[in-house]
């Protein structure tokens, strides 16, 4: 049997907190649960199947998840590869419960990112690090950031792409926000407030970097059978792809990233093209991550993606809308947040986003990528779909 | 430039020291694998192509290009703190492989993506016995 429109999304929940200084990781992940099980019409004790990963779990973090929530899953997940994680585990759920391993499964997130005041972009770690092969980059004082900047400033060599395109993501981005009541960024910015913002790592200026925030997220998947007789609308699991990437020895060009394996396998499991989605949940940690992704998932030609993010194309209300919940730049970054692409998909394919709703949309593309694309990354992607 | 970025003191396993050794005495140490001629530069046992364990040490040009960079500005972790901006980069080397590594000896406005780069190496001030560098590159 293909999984391909047969699993289904039967219940998602975003928690709404930005700042929770009087939570655990493990708090907001339960408060989340219980949110996208109450969405979906299920109870805690149908869940077996437990998928989940944070900034802090450790390797056996997914015991003690099944221990705080006092259930004993069939099926556990702790997959950690960054902000795809989620993206990831969706597909791993499908594939659990295609094979019979699990019926419902639980994928959760939460973190404590900004109260905990966790280093994510620039903090970094201090040298003191033992592991030999840090001892590549920790010297050298490599950021996040900085793996980043150096893809964009490769993409502006080789292609011309101006830091304005870039900044029209930022943009547009902040518009979403600004029709978003949970996001923390919803004042409107122009290009000029990215471009005249403090350069972080050249040529990414602090607008074209994401926020820090805490949070977390909840996703329950079943089999679209099953879906079928709960209470929401099943949104369907029509393809999915992962993979990882990374530099060095005949390591690819800088601007071919994991998006583009993950992509392709993801759509033509799905048998469907570029054309017929209707929108994107693209990961943003940064601007230029959103143009490359763009490129690699085959939405325009590689070089292309400059033009592609003007013009208004990906703004709600123009030829194809991103990142509608204002993404990682705007509404929320807890440091991994993949697991929100695949709740505002969700969302938007049941039709539920109010302001920021796209026109009755039946086909959109979730891509999470985790890591930085500068050095080692992954990147998995979805293809989801109402009937 | 009296007060030059220090770089912190880096730690070799017995996959990486040949590496770093050979950084201490100036040269840039890649290496090859004897079964299928697959150079790789962060060293390991075994080669990344074919697995195979046969790999040997060579003394590379210690030449290359930069394939990007990035001029930083902004980084909390000491010493670079103290030291901003400075400039990351990859450089392509002349035997193929890329190297994470700083541009130095030149102003950060001046780097340009495709200028050819030398090796230059920061030997480390150590406690621990260890005669190891640091490679850094300047403008050929």
């Amino acid at each position: 049997m293909s999984i391909s429109g047969n699993i289904a999304i039967a219940g998602v929940y975003e928690h709404p907190t930005r700042w929770a200084p009087e939570k655990s990781e493990f708090q907001i992940m339960a408060e989340a649960a219980r949110g996208a099980l109450a969405d979906a019409g299920l109870q805690l004790s149908d869940v077996d199947g437990l998928l989940a990963a944070s900034m802090s779990m450790g390797s056996m973090g997914t015991i003690e998840l099944a221990e705080y929530l006092n259930i004993k899953p069939n099926f556990i997940d702790g997959t950690n590869i960054g902000g795809s994680s989620f993206v990831v585990h969706v597909n791993h759920a499908a594939a659990a419960i295609s094979a019979g391993l699990c019926d419902v499964a639980l994928i959760l997130y939460g973190s404590t990112a900004a109260s905990q005041a966790v280093a994510i972009g620039t903090g970094g770690p201090h040298g003191t690090g033992r592991d030999p092969y840090q001892s590549f980059s920790q010297p050298y004082g490599m950021t996040t950031v900085g793996s980043y900047a150096m893809v964009a400033k490769l993409h502006m060599e080789r292609y011309g792409t101006k830091p304005e395109q870039l900044a029209e993501i930022a943009v547009t981005t902040r518009r979403h926000a600004s029709m978003n009541p949970l996001a923390k960024m919803r004042q409107p910015i122009t290009v000029d407030d990215v471009l005249s913002s403090r350069v972080i790592s050249d040529p990414l200026h602090l607008l074209d970097c994401c926020i820090i925030s805490d949070g977390g997220g909840a996703v329950v998947v079943t089999s679209a059978e099953r879906a079928r007789d709960l209470a929401k609308k099943p949104v369907l699991y029509l393809g999915g792809g992962e993979a990882l990437c990374h530099q060095e020895i005949g390591g690819p060009d800088l601007l071919q990233i994991a998006a583009k394996q993950s992509g392709d396998r993801a759509f033509a499991m799905a048998g469907v093209g570029r054309d017929d989605i209707d929108f994107a949940m693209i990961y943003d940690s940064f601007t230029i991550t959103v143009l490359t992704t763009l490129e690699n998932l085959g939405f325009c030609k590689p070089g292309e993606g400059g033009d592609f993010v003007s013009g208004g194309r990906i703004g709600l209300g123009g030829e194809f809308p991103i990142n509608l919940d204002g993404g990682g730049l705007s509404n929320n970054h807890p440091g991994m947040r993949g697991i929100f692409l695949i709740i505002e998909a969700v969302r938007q394919l049941r039709g539920e986003c109010g302001d920021r709703q796209v026109a009755n949309p039946k086909l959109a593309t979730v891509h999470g990528t985790g890591g930085a694309l500068g050095t080692q990354h992954s990147g998995a992607t979805l293809i989801l779909g109402v009937d | 430039m009296a007060d030059e970025l220090v770089h912190p003191l880096v730690y070799a396993s017995f996959e990486t020291r040949g590496y770093w050794e050979g950084a201490g005495r100036g040269e840039l140490v890649l290496q090859r694998c004897r079964s299928c001629s697959t150079v790789q530069s962060k060293p390991r046992n075994v080669c990344a192509t074919c697995l195979s364990n046969d790999i040997e040490h060579f003394v590379a040009s210690g030449r290359g290009t930069i394939y990007t960079f990035t001029v930083t500005e902004q980084n909390m972790a000491p010493p670079f703190n103290a030291h901003l901006p400075y400039v990351m980069a990859y450089v392509a080397l002349d035997e193929g492989p890329r190297l994470l590594t700083h541009i130095v000896g030149c102003d950060p406005a001046d780097v340009r993506i495709g200028q050819a780069v030398v090796a230059d190496f920061q030997q480390q001030d150590r406690t621990d016995g260890e005669a190891f560098a640091v490679p850094r590159f300047r403008p050929a």
